[in-house]
């Protein structure tokens, strides 16, 4: 017999998913602004090879925060006003378990598939095979810290009118430092370094907003519902 | 601290009895006989709530509102538009704090009530089903994540009881208000406690039939020893039901 707990974990994340897959074309959109924001720069900055190779590790990061963003201000936007975040709410410790398994429903979503897309992409930008896996690892790792993050400023910006925007405010500075780490592993391999203290500062990054966010995020919905 | 389950046993000990035939009666799928022994000891939170204060907007809605239900007893909450039903409701489900006076189930703050979800259910006015679900998923996905039974089973003798069996696999959007309203209404059905029933205009969007498969449900939770506090426009139903009215509107003047 499991605890009720993980049951309104696995039906929340199982639901997103399901609902996802209703709604393919609204599923897809990050991604594909992912693909055509990446696909832009070659064209913009002209096939220098040296040039995109610099420029790449950057170009990928800023365009998969931007996808993150894109489709995170709507995540609890339905379930607050059909009342289904009542309903969570009133179910034991609801809020934090929403917040978990919202945020692990979006990484699944945009995240997984930025990991996966992004050594494609990398090619086009002419990076050396170790660095494409470097790139994948650091998305593999910084992803979730932008889910999370986005998850706690949708929860912080739910029921407000230009919501939007004013999350985008308060995440995109809270998401520097995986930005900087996360193309700092790259450029240190490229230069022939270890990207192994970055990989941790990325890992800890990570442990720290899987600790911190989603109590955040369960705390901002609390007063949302209130 | 005043004791309110002082008062909890005495009107409905008789009901076990009821309750069992009408538990093994409705269809056979109930919890394992262990667990619904367990339930059937449990009664309704007995709720108490003293002095009450409470706004919206900065506007007070009640500022001394007493109010005590006790198993088996059902309240009919009567009053203007934005008199503070649906608010009233809201505190004793704990998704709201009162800003003065006391709310007590069970002798505690709503939201501190052991197991909550098991002892209360709210119907709010909004449905709470997705669009892009299908009618069984949306009721499976309720039953779930309160910690009912949401096997197959449960969710189609739930949904037949409302007369929704045939759109099971049909989705929400696809479906009529009144349909909707039978579907967020069809958790009740699939209810085996005694628990405190929460609702809010449960009557709204309903058809006649649909008004006395509703009656026919909130007279069993009664008879196990339930209690039910609900909102509404319209006149009570016809019925066997000893409805208790509180007139917010009498109260705010």
């Amino acid at each position: 017999m499991r605890a009720p707990s993980v049951d309104l974990y696995a039906a929340l994340y199982r639901r997103d998913l399901r609902l996802a897959m209703r709604r393919k074309a609204d599923a897809l959109l990050p991604v594909g602004f992912f693909v055509i924001a990446v696909a832009l720069f070659p064209l913009g900055v002209g096939p220098e090879p040296q040039t995109l190779r610099q420029i790449a590790p950057g170009v990928i990061w800023v365009c998969a925060l931007l996808a993150a963003m894109l489709s995170v201000a709507q995540l609890y936007t339905t379930d607050y006003t059909d009342g289904t975040l009542e309903q969570l709410m009133i179910a034991g410790d609801g809020a934090l378990l929403i917040a978990y398994a919202r945020a692990a429903a979006h990484w699944t979503l945009t995240g997984l598939p930025l990991v996966i897309a992004a050594p494609l992409f990398g090619l086009m930008f002419d990076l050396a095979p170790a660095s494409l896996a470097v790139l994948a690892a650091t998305l593999l790792l910084g992803t979730p810290v932008l889910s999370l993050l986005g998850s706690f400023g949708a929860a912080l910006t739910l029921g407000l009118r230009s919501g939007g925007v004013l999350l985008i405010l308060i995440v995109l500075p809270l998401a520097v430092p995986a930005l900087i780490f996360g193309t700092g592993a790259v450029a240190a391999v490229e230069a022939g370094q270890s990207a192994a203290p970055h990989f941790s500062l990325l890992g800890a990054l990570l442990i720290g907003a899987l600790l911190a966010l989603p109590p955040a995020t369960a705390a901002a919905l609390r007063i949302a519902v209130e | 601290m005043p004791m309110s389950s002082t008062n909890v046993s005495i009107p409905h000990r008789s009901a076990a009895a009821a309750d069992a035939l009408l538990a093994a009666g409705m269809n056979g799928m109930g919890s394992p006989g262990g667990a619904r022994d367990a339930a059937r000891l449990m009664e309704a939170p007995a709720l108490s709530v003293r002095e009450l204060h409470a706004s919206r907007g900065g506007r007070a809605l009640f500022d001394s509102l007493d109010l005590a239900l006790a198993p088996g007893e059902i309240v009919w909450l009567r009053g203007h538009n934005g008199r503070g039903k649906t608010s009233l409701l809201r505190l004793i489900a704990g998704l709201a704090r009162p800003e003065g006076g006391e709310l007590l189930l069970d002798g505690c703050a709503p939201a501190l009530l052991a197991q909550r979800t098991r002892r209360l259910v709210y119907v709010a006015h909004a449905n709470a089903l997705k669009d892009d679900l299908s009618v069984a998923e949306a009721l499976e996905f309720l039953l779930c994540i309160h910690g009912r039974a949401a096997d197959r089973a449960s969710v189609a003798a739930a949904l037949d009881y409302w007369g929704m069996a045939a759109q099971a696999r049909s989705l929400v959007r696809r479906l009529s208000q009144g349909q909707r309203r039978r579907v967020a209404l069809a958790r009740l059905a699939a209810e085996r406690d005694a628990s405190l029933w929460l609702l809010d205009e449960p009557f709204d969007a309903l058809d006649t039939d649909g008004v006395q498969r509703l009656v026919a449900l909130l007279e069993r939770h009664l008879q196990r020893g339930g209690s039910v506090l609900l909102t509404g426009h319209q006149a009570a139903p016809e019925s066997s039901l000893r409805i208790r009215e509180l007139d917010l509107d009498a109260r705010a003047s």
